[in-house]
């Protein structure tokens, strides 16, 4: 394959994307996580959640600070990179990914002013409330991102004029879209999912450690309760999510399923190696009637292949196929951890369950890498089309491009977002190495709400402030 | 609507410029402090502003794409290499302001990344505004140029200045919120910045001339705009008397006005088109169906919200910041 600047500006997209969905995804499940530690504060008064609270707040400031820094590039690659579909598609995404950065900063960044001062100054109902409104704040982001994204995957609401511009005249059609109403509970809930996966393993770290185990067992209990009852719904909506691809992008349905020919009924491929060259799978293996039952919940009913698609018009088949298995395996990872979990956890058998807790400290991947290929299926799967049916990708990367600048432009970014990344993981680190439990008391106030990254961590030229990661 | 999008749009853009501008320039005038104390008090009187200052350019960006999409493609794409030096330098310098107290050994490397961010962030917006002047190749609204389209000696000269530009506003800054040594500094520097920026403007003025820009054809056809660059003389004359007497009250104030009048010259000089002289405010617009529904969220809650909240801050750390040891 050559190096085009097409080529190269798709690998520079998914490769800022895909750093940059690893920060929300935390920071919306960690905002609400906040909200529901201040809830259950304000209702029993206990003390242990407050603690929980503070500690989780630090590390929700850091992920916030990333998760801004890294998304400002993406609001410009639009531009730069993707200038034809910008041009072309201005007139709908312009305005949803504009009130994408315009209700981040409205409602995030000045609650989130609250959070880093607020303690002490504000009373607890009304520190709870800018929790909420954090929560809500970013919730609605994804909202607004997931409104451009289902619009890109399932065009609706818009009429053609003559030089090829997409002009809005439903706004309601796209806002509330058969896509975004399945697509949007579900990033939601897969961020949430991560976040008590997150939450569930650092403290069984903090158990296995015996540091902070009073903390750690109630970081542990409440993740997995939690993802014992979010990880069955999330799989519902990625059910319906399906339900929506294959009605609406039978092509990218068959790439999933790995479905060569039309089958009825079709049957449901669990493993295999794809060969798209043979249009055909390799070391199949295949349960009958399966797939008619998942693709239209009948024994009997045809099931679309990907041959009955013009060769130029089907998207890659090993990334979504492979993306997807390992999206649902993931999921089911998951839910055997987090039902286990929630058995051990009434009573006292989860601090000797060793093993169990080893699983648990070592699972907070899963939901990062559940979100990532979930969204490469999607993305990759929509391929060849930028606009599903109506905008191939090939010509709606900027005209004027040169190899010899995307490659310049994509080293750039992978140095800065290496050198961020890092940064941001060592703090993270040791906010985590230094646990829950206050060493001494650590000043919140001070800095500045929209500065996040100022938070965590000793700042050794600064008098007063004490150390935590040293 | 599509008025009021434009005026949306050039007041975000004039607030980037005129507050990123001051804290872009103090990063570009923190090598030549005296030493650490100079330098802390710097960062100190822009700490609780500078990343508030950078959001106008993300709501810049977002009205842009929202309201005129073919101009934010067209930009965007000509100015591809320096955009992405403009972003790595922002990010790098706000990542340096955070890092560079957490440090011991790397300070440093956070400190080069601090200022070479700065330089960078304002030269390519002026070598942008520049070659936007001297107008950038576009057919039926779509960028035809290359990578390289946009340099010329002129664009580069108006980076250079921009520099010059954002340097003075910083130094009116620095004095106005310090004391001591470091508003000694800002006292020394301001001459050199004042005359230099005048020979600036006296070079790209007879440069204009003589490369005979369209744009200053205008000048012939709106005699009116001559205003602005008199409010821009008077502006700076009132910054050099402030200098001259030791008075910092109205140092920014002067500074900031000499901004408005060049951008008000520019942008009457330009209107109505949005790039001259290839697409105009209403050729770029989106339809009225996109405008208005950017309106009634963004247009008559968010804007006016976000406007309150950077007035609040400014309110909140008025005055003098000497002596704020932690920033």
């Amino acid at each position: 394959m050559d190096l085009t600047p097409l080529l190269l500006s798709r690998i520079q997209f998914a490769f800022t994307i895909s750093f940059h969905i690893i920060f929300p995804a935390f920071t919306i499940g960690l905002a609400a996580w906040l909200t529901f530690l201040e809830a259950c504060g304000l209702i029993t008064g206990e003390r242990i959640y407050r603690r929980l609270s503070d500690f989780w707040l630090k590390i929700f400031a850091v992920t916030f600070g990333l998760g801004v820094v890294s998304g400002i590039v993406m609001a410009f690659q639009f531009g730069t990179n993707w200038s034809e579909l910008a041009r072309r598609t201005g007139p709908i995404q312009g305005p949803l990914l504009g009130y994408e950065s315009f209700t981040g900063f409205a409602l995030e960044a000045t609650f989130f002013g609250v959070l880093m001062f607020g303690r002490g100054r504000v009373p607890r109902s009304a520190y709870f409330l800018a929790c909420l409104m954090v929560s809500i704040g970013t919730s609605l982001s994804a909202y607004w991102i997931m409104v451009n994204n289902s619009w890109m995957q399932y065009p609706t609401g818009y009429s053609l004029t003559a030089n090829g511009v997409f002009v809005p005249d439903d706004w309601p059609a796209i806002l509330f879209s058969e896509a975004v109403r399945t697509r949007f509970p579900h990033m939601v809930l897969a961020a949430y999912v991560t976040s008590a996966f997150c939450v569930a393993a650092t403290g069984a770290w903090y158990m296995l450690r015996g540091t902070a185990v009073q903390e750690g067992r109630a970081m542990a209990v409440m993740g997995l309760r939690l993802a014992a009852i979010l990880v069955p719904l999330q799989l519902l909506f990625g059910h319906l999510v399906g339900d929506y691809v294959h009605d609406r992008q039978p092509a990218k349905f068959a790439a999933i399923e790995g479905r060569w020919n039309d089958e009825q009924p079709a049957s449901e491929i669990l493993a295999a190696w794809p060969d798209p060259k043979n249009e055909r799978n390799l070391f199949e293996i295949a349960v009958p009637y399966l797939g008619s039952i998942i693709g239209s919940m009948s024994l009997t009913a045809k099931e679309t292949g990907l041959k009955s698609f013009a060769a130029a018009d089907r998207p890659p088949v090993a990334i979504p196929f492979f993306a997807f298995r390992i999206m649902v395996g993931c999921g089911l990872l998951m839910l055997a951890i987090a039902w286990v979990g929630t058995w051990l956890s009434f009573g006292e058998r989860l601090l000797k369950a060793r093993l169990f807790l080893v699983a648990t400290s070592l699972s907070f991947p899963l939901g990062f890498i559940a979100t990532l290929t979930g969204w490469y299926t999607a993305e990759v799967g929509r391929q060849p089309w930028a606009v599903y049916g109506q905008l191939r990708t090939a010509d709606a990367v900027t005209p004027v491009l040169t190899t010899g600048e995307v490659a310049a432009t994509l080293t750039l970014i992978a140095c800065i977002y290496a050198l961020i990344f890092g940064f941001g993981a060592l703090y993270i680190l040791r906010l985590l190495r230094a646990g829950p439990i206050p060493k001494a008391e650590i000043s919140l106030y001070g800095t500045n709400p929209k500065r996040p990254l100022s938070l965590p961590g000793a700042s050794p030229g600064v008098t007063g402030a004490a150390g935590i990661g040293d | 609507m599509v008025e009021f999008w434009a005026f949306a749009l050039a007041l975000s853009i004039l607030l980037y410029i005129l507050l990123d501008g001051f804290d872009l320039g103090v990063g570009m005038l923190f090598p030549f402090a005296a030493g650490e104390d100079e330098r802390r008090a710097m960062l100190a009187s822009i700490s609780p502003v500078w990343d508030g200052n950078e959001t106008w350019l993300i709501i810049s960006a977002a009205t842009l794409f929202g309201a005129f999409p073919p101009v934010f493609a067209i930009v965007l794409s000509a100015f591809y290499i320096p955009l992405f030096l403009m972003l790595a330098g922002l990010i790098l310098r706000g990542v340096a302001f955070e890092f560079r107290y957490k440090a011991t050994k790397s300070r440093p490397l956070w400190d080069a990344g601090f200022v070479a961010g700065s330089y960078a962030a304002a030269f390519v917006q002026g070598a942008a505004v520049g070659a936007i002047v001297e107008g950038l190749p576009i057919e039926n609204g779509v960028f035809v140029g290359n990578g390289m389209s946009w340099v010329s000696p002129f664009a580069l000269v108006c980076g250079i200045g921009l520099c010059i530009g954002y340097a003075l506003l910083g130094a009116c800054w620095i004095t106005r919120k310090s004391d001591g040594s470091l508003r000694a500094f800002g006292f020394a520097a301001l001459p050199k910045l004042m005359a230099a920026l005048a020979a600036f403007l006296v070079v790209v003025f007879a440069w204009s001339l003589a490369i005979r820009l369209p744009v200053l054809a205008r000048w012939t056809e709106r005699p009116l705009l001559l205003v602005c660059p008199l409010i821009g003389l008077a502006a700076f004359a009132m910054l050099a008397q402030a200098v001259r007497s030791r008075d910092d009250r109205f140092l920014f104030a002067s500074g900031a006005a000499i901004f408005l009048a060049a951008f008000a010259t520019l942008a009457g000089s330009f209107l109505p088109y949005m790039l001259p002289f290839s697409l105009t405010v209403f050729e770029a617009a989106s339809p009225a169906a996109s405008l208005e529904f950017l309106f009634w969220g963004a247009g008559i809650f968010v804007l006016p919200l976000t406007l309150a909240y950077t007035l609040i801050v400014y309110v909140v750390f008025r005055g003098k910041t000497a002596g704020e040891r932690s920033y």
